[in-house]
């Protein structure tokens, strides 16, 4: 069975019929014809149908409109929403073009051999599923169902994680954990007994002193923090961004620190230094809440501004400067923690400072600083209790990473390889809605699991890198032709959303729950999915929470009032955390017990070879994950990604901006398609910069096929996180090759 | 009443919601859009200064795109807004190429098209798509004759710019410094 499986692209079938060929006009004329609306009379708000989006993790809840023609035509915010208040991000404005994109995947296909060459042939959904359902129960007979993973991202994971567990199996993972914002989780769970939970408790709307630190807020679009940091500054709100690039909200903030790449740690420890030093702590909320405050003490004693002066290249004076607005303001102050934090492999680590550093301004459990998160208890629909697994998602990676509190997508992809974990050996994988090739770092060893396992399964609404690795293609419809779970977002009320089919599923695509079910039934599981419809199981947890499904088609969104009133904590008052002390652990106790420093150490990290640069990477606002740079509408407000050049170092390459470049990482491995250069003043000599999500190789991606180049297969070299497994990926290094210069990106 | 729109630049992240809102609410085709987003950035790493601005239609006051237009297509509407008649339109592109802001193109289906203030929505007592969908909220639309609007309140109590004021057109396009 090993290495019979080869990466197909999906458009050697031309599948629907389309031509390779043709430029801008041609995409226009395409989307034209399959029914993008006509430019024309205006009609009043016709239909809405309520959702909450899908483009990114967000998922704020909005409305779909129809035009008079009965053609979607957009996508406005629900104004009941505490996520989103009535405003969408340009990714949930240009929802639309998720649906209108020509390029879809359409029908089930499976892998088949013609010729002697491996490609895809169309199949029936009957056949998909009896397949997948078979080879899954055969599978599960011979290894054990452990032997069997999901990756999942987004809304279909609940279904098809039931299905899993149904068969035996734990192993669901999601990207988001060990490839983004597991290291901050498990700093603040170490420190809090708490995590951070998605959206982020922190407090932007009545803060004072925002720190960012690497997190350009802004570029990133978390829609509910860029709302609340807006309204922040409009109260004089003061923000302080600690970035090597000159980020949007750098350009916004009364003090930017052009931080030297990779010595966050270093700044951090320096703050700490001055707010010990000079007494600037909430030593009320010190005493009374926190662990370990002496050791502390002594830990940063030498940690100087000075000392820090050398390492970061920020000036002393700035970093006194910048601690003492924090003091002045706190405790309504945030160090905030970030989100993508997987850079170093000393992330836990660095995120512990950040916990640290707030836990000595008091800000935890204050106004203006971290709330106190409410949400609602969704109950289940009657089901079954799962199995209990022979062997859980840790025996994937014995012994290591022991501060995981989530599976790790990595850990999975690694385990899947024969070999590596003879004791835990992946056979087949489940992926949905993640793009894995170029999620995960380290593309040759996400291919070497590919290439090994017995059965893959992709369900997606679009073709990517990760549907031509498939045995079987499942195409999904989108979010907007599909009911869903109910949105249960932590916030400072509990609240709930509905997402609705404002319209048919086009061509024939299914949504997820429909397939899990499906598979269910045919595996034999079919009571974890007891629902005659989707509408049937919804209706009954809408009526346990006190409201309906025809309640909430009308209203979209339902909020509930706290079931506290504990949304800060009260002055005098003891809290137990949970933690082992039930304190604040300033030192870390359990960190401790499993072997880690129990205080954050700075380590130097590697610098850039002679005519490297540092290959920093991070978001536009209109773009997330590598899922959109196909999408018709967000693709016209940003088509491809730029590298960034200061222009020092463009003018020792002889770079101009508008140049089309390759690049070349540390290890001699080249990017497919080339870059276009913009020479700017926003970045350091030392780095270069990029947006993540471009350099789509699929060419059945019409738009995005070649556009920019792919951040991830540059990324060879990961310094995982010993703590909790995160994939550190800023420790890659470019130099420019100039074969390409002046030739367009694709190729 | 004389419509305007303020923007505060302090406050503007660029991330082009207010153009693909604007692009599906008017059904403007792919490829164009009726606003769109400029960033300036002066000095030199790191000692540097970035102004954002969401750009659109001043909806001049002096309008040279009306003044110069064949077959008065283009026109004053209620409280000055610059508007196109697409019938009346016969897609010359006089406007086109004497608007200084560069706010005019081709609709593919022949006539010239550019920003209306979303005065299919002021109608019925909506804001304008771009200013409503706005995550910052740095955009305001209101009436400048109204000294108690949100827009007089503004450029009362901020600095503020308009584009090419050399120019001569008027615009009714603010923005906060
Ligand atoms: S932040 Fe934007 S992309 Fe994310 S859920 Fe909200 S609207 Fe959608
Ligand atoms: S939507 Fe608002 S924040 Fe975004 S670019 Fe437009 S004006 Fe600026
Ligand atoms: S006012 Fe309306 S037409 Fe003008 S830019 Fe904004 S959304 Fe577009």
């Amino acid at each position: 069975m090993k290495s019979r499986r080869e990466f197909i692209r999906i458009s050697a079938l031309g599948l629907g019929g389309f031509a390779l060929a043709g430029g801008a006009g041609m995409a226009l004329r395409t989307a034209l014809k399959n029914g993008m609306p006509e430019a024309a009379g205006l009609t009043p708000d016709l239909t809405r149908t309520p959702t909450y989006c899908e483009v990114c993790f967000w998922r704020c809840a909005g409305w779909v409109y129809k035009d008079s023609e009965g053609k979607l035509w957009k996508i406005t915010g629900n104004d009941d929403d505490p996520l989103c208040h009535g405003r969408l991000c340009p990714r949930g404005t240009g929802g639309v073009g998720m649906y209108y994109d020509e390029d879809r995947l359409r029908t089930p296909l499976m892998r088949t051999v013609e010729n002697g060459k491996q490609t895809y042939r169309e199949a029936s959904w009957e056949e998909a599923l009896d397949y997948i359902a078979r080879r899954l129960k055969e599978i599960a007979a011979e290894h054990g169902p452990e032997c069997i993973a999901l990756f999942t991202h987004g809304s279909g994971g609940e279904y098809f994680s039931t299905l899993l567990q149904a068969m035996g199996s734990t192993s669901v993972a999601a990207p988001s954990y060990s490839q983004c914002r597991g290291p901050r989780e498990v700093a603040f769970i170490t420190t809090y007994g708490q995590g951070l939970e998605s959206p982020e408790i922190t407090d932007i709307r009545d803060t004072r002193c925002l720190v960012l630190i690497g997190s350009h807020l802004g570029e990133n679009m978390h829609n509910t923090q860029v709302q609340e940091m807006s309204d922040a500054l409009e109260k004089g709100a003061t923000i302080i961004t600690v970035d090597p690039r000159f980020s949007v909200v750098a350009g916004k903030s009364k003090y930017w620190l052009p931080i030297k790449p990779a010595t966050d740690l270093a700044l951090l420890l320096a703050w700490t230094h001055v707010i010990i030093a000079e007494e600037l702590y909430d030593k009320e909320y010190v005493e009374r809440h926190t662990y370990g405050f002496e050791q502390l003490r002594a830990h940063v004693r030498n940690f100087t501004p000075e000392w820090a002066y050398g390492i970061t290249t920020i000036e002393p004076v700035t970093i006194r400067r910048t601690a003492r607005e924090m003091a002045a303001a706190s405790p309504a102050v945030i160090i905030h923690p970030g989100r993508h934090v997987t850079w170093y492999g000393d992330d836990t680590q660095r995120l512990r400072a950040v916990a640290i550093l707030n836990a000595l301004l008091g800000s935890w459990g204050r106004r203006g600083g971290f709330f106190m998160p409410d949400r609602v208890q969704v109950p289940h629909y009657p089901r079954p209790p799962f199995p209990e697994p022979a062997r859980t998602w840790r025996e994937a990676f014995p012994e290591r990473y022991p501060l995981a509190d989530l599976a790790l997508a990595s850990g999975i992809c690694e385990a899947s390889i024969p070999g590596a974990t003879p004791e835990c050996n992946f056979k087949a994988w489940i992926v949905n809605g993640t793009n894995l090739l170029m999620t995960l770092p380290d593309q040759e060893q996400t291919k070497e699991a590919l290439r090994s396992l017995d059965l893959v399964v992709v369900v997606d609404t679009m073709p990517a890198e990760i549907t031509g690795w498939a045995d079987v293609v499942l195409p999904e419809c989108t979010y907007l032709e599909r009911y869903d779970i109910i949105r249960n977002s932590p916030a400072r009320n509990p609240n709930i959303a509905l997402r609705a089919p404002a319209t048919e599923p086009l061509h024939n695509t299914k949504p997820a729950y429909w397939m899990a079910k499906e598979l269910a039934i045919r595996m034999g599981f079919g009571d974890y999915f007891a629902w005659e419809s989707i509408e049937e199981m919804l209706d009954w947890q809408f009526k346990e929470l006190g409201t309906s499904l025809e309640e909430m088609m009308r209203t979209g969104v339902k909020n509930y009032p706290r079931n506290f009133d504990d949304l800060y904590f009260a002055d005098g008052q003891d809290i137990e955390f949970y933690t082992n002390t039930g304190k604040i652990e300033l030192w870390s106790t359990s960190m401790e017990a499993a072997g880690f420093d129990p205080l954050p150490v700075y380590t130097p990290h590697e610098e850039p070879p002679e005519g490297y640069y540092r290959l920093n990477y991070g978001r536009a606002p209109m773009h997330t994950f590598a899922r959109t740079a196909n999408n018709p509408n967000l693709a016209d407000l940003m088509e491809e990604n730029d590298l960034w050049v200061n222009p020092v170092i463009a003018r020792m390459w002889g770079l101009n901006t508008g140049d089309y470049v390759r690049l070349r990482n540390q290890d001699g491995i080249d990017s497919t398609f080339a870059i276009r250069v913009r020479v700017t003043e926003r970045i350091r000599w030392d780095s270069v910069y990029m947006v993540h999500g471009f350099g789509h190789a699929d060419r059945r991606l019409k738009r995005a096929y070649g556009r920019g180049i792919n951040d991830t297969e540059l990324m060879s070299r990961v310094h995982i996180d010993p703590i909790m497994g995160g994939t550190g990926m800023r420790g890659n290094f470019v130099t420019f090759i100039l074969d390409d210069k002046g030739k367009e990106a694709r190729s | 009443m004389r419509y305007a729109m303020v923007i505060d630049t302090k406050k503007c992240v660029g991330c082009s919601d207010c153009v693909v809102a604007c692009q599906t609410e008017n059904k403007v085709p792919i490829g164009y859009a009726r606003d769109w987003v400029v960033e300036v950035t002066e000095g030199t790493y790191p000692h540097l200064q970035m102004e954002i601005r969401s750009e659109r239609c001043n909806q001049c006051e002096n309008a040279p795109c009306v003044r110069c237009c064949p077959t008065g297509s283009s026109h004053y509407s209620t409280g000055g807004i610059v508007l196109v008649k697409p019938r009346r339109c016969i897609g010359c592109g006089a406007c086109i190429t004497s608007c200084p802001y560069d706010a005019r193109f081709p609709h593919p289906k022949g006539h010239v098209d550019k920003c209306t203030f979303c005065d299919h929505r002021i109608k019925e007592g909506n804001g304008p798509a771009c200013v409503e969908v706005c995550p910052t909220k740095c955009m305001y639309f209101g009436n400048l004759d109204d000294p108690g609007s949100e827009v007089s309140k503004l450029l009362r109590q901020r600095r503020y710019k308009t584009l090419i004021p050399e120019a001569g057109t008027k615009p009714h396009l603010y923005f906060l410094t």
